[in-house]
């Protein structure tokens, strides 16, 4: 890949001595140096009845290592997450995102806490770039109080109102007309915010995408629909399961554009331009050409309709997070070792925070019947006797 | 029809200034008895007769002012006539019209989403006018998509916003099954209670005038298992006006269940503003002898045959339920407890209908106080057929009410 850095603006005079490096000042000061640099994706962008963003994305060291620290701790996260389903610490359905940490990072990056993300069931990494803390995520999966949604809601559901990550939904799909009614409620408040609206390459033959992608696009929301692309639906190849695998192109009249899933510089481009577009022109699809290491789920092995050798290619070749060390250490941004004691302290805050969401406890048993209905702000549900006191209403 | 009703159901004045914002309305729901007299009360009845102490503050009205319900007592009382003159007349689906335009006035999150509720004024012009008064911004025509205008008005919801989506027929809404159970219903309690869903999703359903059988479906049989929505059906302009300005109001998924039959309906109602509680079903006609339950355009069929049974010497008592979703059974077990008898008449399909649930519900709870089984008359389990001869036989006709009631009260 290219590599070509900008001179700062500030200049320092060394930078005349050493052009390819700033070796010596920048140790000192890795993670807060905003010096602007530019990278170039790995692959252009590939666009649909739109303008192809530049393949040129700015950038600084400082926010290089948080991509690596994000990446590296939500690939922890996913791993140890693997163990303890494995130690039947968690149960049910456990959907794991090791692989494409990139689309989440690079999101992040693009954009601010107030626009609004909401994606399906493969969402642990998604709320802890929108924040999430990993107790609540491991305590979540543990089904225990500490938990996002208190215990209540399982790997599936994870939600963070005041970050506007609206989860997490197991049904595939279903989540899309909700991002677009996400949408419609930024353009009804007039808050010049967009939503992202995940789904996958299994989900984007549901019918209701293209319902409430017609729905958006007749009411110019500003609606960002991103097919995380990992090429399989469960067990299901893309080839087999739609017409026609180009996802950036399916949506017709609304304009698309393919991006490169595993390099998260290029994922943060793309982000940034459709942020752009979709406050002006209304609905715009990202195809994230992406991968997952894992299978669909725990209880998938991911090696029955794909071979070990594709999924191995793909961690050598692609890999985000080896892509992102690769950047740092040939701009000499950081050293190796520096890199590996990243990835330990990681290691030891995944850990600790599993440890810390098994000592929460289990719900109490009131806590089936709450958040049933909203108590307190008008209906109450009574139960036989009705011993419950009226609610007054706003 | 029924023009003249009796209920104890609540109703307040509420403080509103002129400069209406989102802010909310703080107003008390006027605490009642229930009907016949009971134990235990924690309630204080404030009860007036007629319209008088409506008219305490003609204008202005001042914040928490308790307002009871006007009750017209149905058995010959010429206070009746009087207290319903300062009220004006309209059909049904203006009421409803009423309670919407007040609601989106009021608050201006209120926005309504549905097929050719717009330009073309809704298909029952319930949403009429509301569009050029409004904007297209909020009050929204919809493509036919049902699935995802629903799941777009769930997720404006999830932001703050308050929805009313009209299915044009309630039989479309199958369609967004999904996203009314999954995501409606639910969301509230998976997410721990960070997200609230205060959507209204309404529209006319029931068996009209051979509509055929899938433009007569009842869908409260359906979705009433689903946890987190509450069901509610109306049935005078009274109540539509009162449970659609409740269900806009409340921070709950509320689904409002209207029937086609029953827009026309004339009645005079009152010029303050009122609500309906959503939980609480309606005394429609008091009586000793046996309880009839009944909602929507059961309860005309039921009061048709009540007349026939009080000739006969009968006195049935007819309880609208109102609210499908949770049922009122502090209001139908004080009836239980009184009359010892429940004959359920309603318009949904025999099997896993209201009336089987509800019939559970008083089986599991007033069993001691029944004098002779639960009778449910429902629906035939059949789609509905086209031909007017069989489609009156599909639903509850008058004569059978009182055929049932005979039996009940041998």
């Amino acid at each position: 890949m290219a590599l070509s850095r900008i001179a700062s603006s500030s200049s320092r005079s060394f930078n005349l001595l050493k052009p390819l490096s700033f070796a010596i000042s920048l140790r000192r000061s890795i993670s807060n140096d905003t010096t602007p640099m530019t990278v170039e994706t790995s692959v252009p962008f590939i666009s649909h009845q739109c303008e192809v963003p530049s393949r040129s994305v700015e950038t600084n060291p400082k926010e290089l290592l948080t991509f690596f620290r994000d990446m590296a701790l939500m690939r922890r996260m996913e791993i140890a997450a693997d163990s303890l389903y494995k130690a039947k610490l968690i149960r049910g359905f456990c959907h794991l995102y090791d692989g494409q940490e990139a689309v989440a990072v690079g999101m992040e990056a693009a954009i601010t806490k107030k626009d609004c993300i909401i994606t399906a069931y493969r969402d642990h990494c998604t709320f802890v770039g929108r924040g999430g803390s990993l107790l609540e995520v491991f305590a979540e999966l543990m089904g225990r109080q500490a938990g996002c949604s208190r215990g209540k809601g399982g790997s599936m559901h994870f939600y963070k109102k005041d970050s506007n990550f609206y989860g997490g939904h197991g049904i595939v799909g279903a989540q899309v007309p909700l991002g677009c009614g996400l949408a419609f409620a930024q353009k009804y408040s007039k808050e010049e915010t967009v939503t992202f609206a995940l789904y996958g390459d299994g989900a984007a033959n549901q019918g209701q995408l293209f319902e409430a992608l017609n729905i958006s696009a007749l009411w110019d929301l500003p609606a960002i629909l991103v097919c995380e692309n990992n090429h399989y639906g469960m067990g299901t190849a893309e080839w087999r399961a739609a017409k026609n695998p180009a996802y950036y192109k399916r949506g017709d009249y609304v304009p698309g554009l393919k991006v490169d899933g595993m390099d998260a510089l290029a994922v943060k481009q793309a982000c940034k331009f459709a942020k752009e577009r979709a406050l002006k022109n209304g609905p715009i699809i990202l195809e994230m050409d992406t991968y997952r290491y894992h299978g669909h789920s725990m209880s998938d092995p991911g090696s029955t309709y794909r071979t070990r050798d594709e999924i191995s290619g793909v961690r050598q070749e692609r890999d985000p997070i080896e892509r992102i060390r690769k950047l740092v250490l040939s701009h000499d941004l950081a050293t190796d070792k520096e890199l590996k004691d990243i990835e330990k302290e990681v290691r030891k805050e995944v850990d600790d925070a599993i440890a810390q969401a098994k000592e929460s406890p289990m719900p109490e048993p009131s806590e089936l019947f709450t958040n049933v209905y909203v108590k307190g702000f008008g209906a109450e549900s009574f139960g036989a006797d009705r011993k419950e006191v009226r609610a007054t209403l706003p | 029809m029924a023009a003249i009703f009796q209920g104890a159901g609540a109703a307040a004045a509420l403080s509103s200034s002129p400069s209406n914002s989102i802010d909310s309305k703080k107003f008390l729901f006027s605490p009642r008895r229930p009907y016949s007299g009971m134990k235990g009360a924690s309630f204080v009845v404030v009860r007036s007769d007629g319209r008088a102490s409506l008219d305490l503050n003609p204008k202005g009205r001042r914040a928490q002012q308790l307002i009871a319900n006007a009750v017209a007592t149905k058995a010959g009382s010429s206070a009746a006539s009087s207290s319903s003159k300062p009220g004006h007349e309209l059909l049904l689906f203006e009421a409803l019209q009423e309670g919407l335009e007040e609601e989106m006035e009021r608050d201006p999150c209120v926005c309504v989403m549905g097929e050719d509720v717009g330009h073309y004024g809704g298909s029952y012009k319930v949403t009429k006018g509301l569009a050029t008064k409004f904007g297209d911004l909020r009050v929204l025509d919809t493509p036919i998509a049902e699935n995802s205008f629903t799941g777009m008005g769930i997720g404006a919801a999830m932001t703050g916003l308050r929805p009313v989506v009209e299915g044009m027929n309630m039989g479309f809404l199958l369609l967004a099954f999904n996203q009314i159970s999954n995501n409606c219903g639910m969301l509230h309690y998976t997410s721990g209670g960070q997200f609230t869903i205060p959507i209204v999703i309404r529209g006319p359903g029931g068996v009209g005038r051979q509509l055929g059988a899938e433009h007569s479906q009842r869908l409260e049989s359906y979705f009433q298992s689903i946890p987190g929505i509450q069901m509610v059906a109306c049935s005078t302009p009274y109540n539509a006006k009162g449970l659609m300005k409740a269900a806009i109001r409340s921070e709950n998924p509320v689904i409002l269940f209207e029937h086609v039959l029953l827009y026309n309906l004339k009645e005079r109602i009152p010029d303050e503003e009122y609500i309906c509680n959503l939980e609480e079903a309606e005394m429609v006609r008091p009586g000793e002898h046996v309880t009839i339950l009944t909602y929507s355009r059961m309860r005309y069929h039921v009061m048709q045959a009540a007349k026939t049974l009080v000739n006969k010497g009968y006195d049935p008592e007819v309880i609208d339920i109102r609210s499908l979703k949770p049922f009122d059974l502090y209001t139908i077990g004080n009836s239980v407890k009184k009359t010892h008898r429940v004959l359920i008449v309603e318009e949904c399909m025999r099997t896993g209908g209201i009336g089987a649930s509800l019939t559970a519900a008083i089986t599991e709870n007033f069993h001691d106080y029944l004098d002779a089984p639960v009778m449910c008359l429902s629906s035939q389990d059949v789609p509905t057929p086209y031909a007017g001869t069989l489609e009156e036989w599909t639903v509850v006709q008058p004569a059978q009410i009182v055929t049932a009631v005979e039996q009940l009260c041998q």
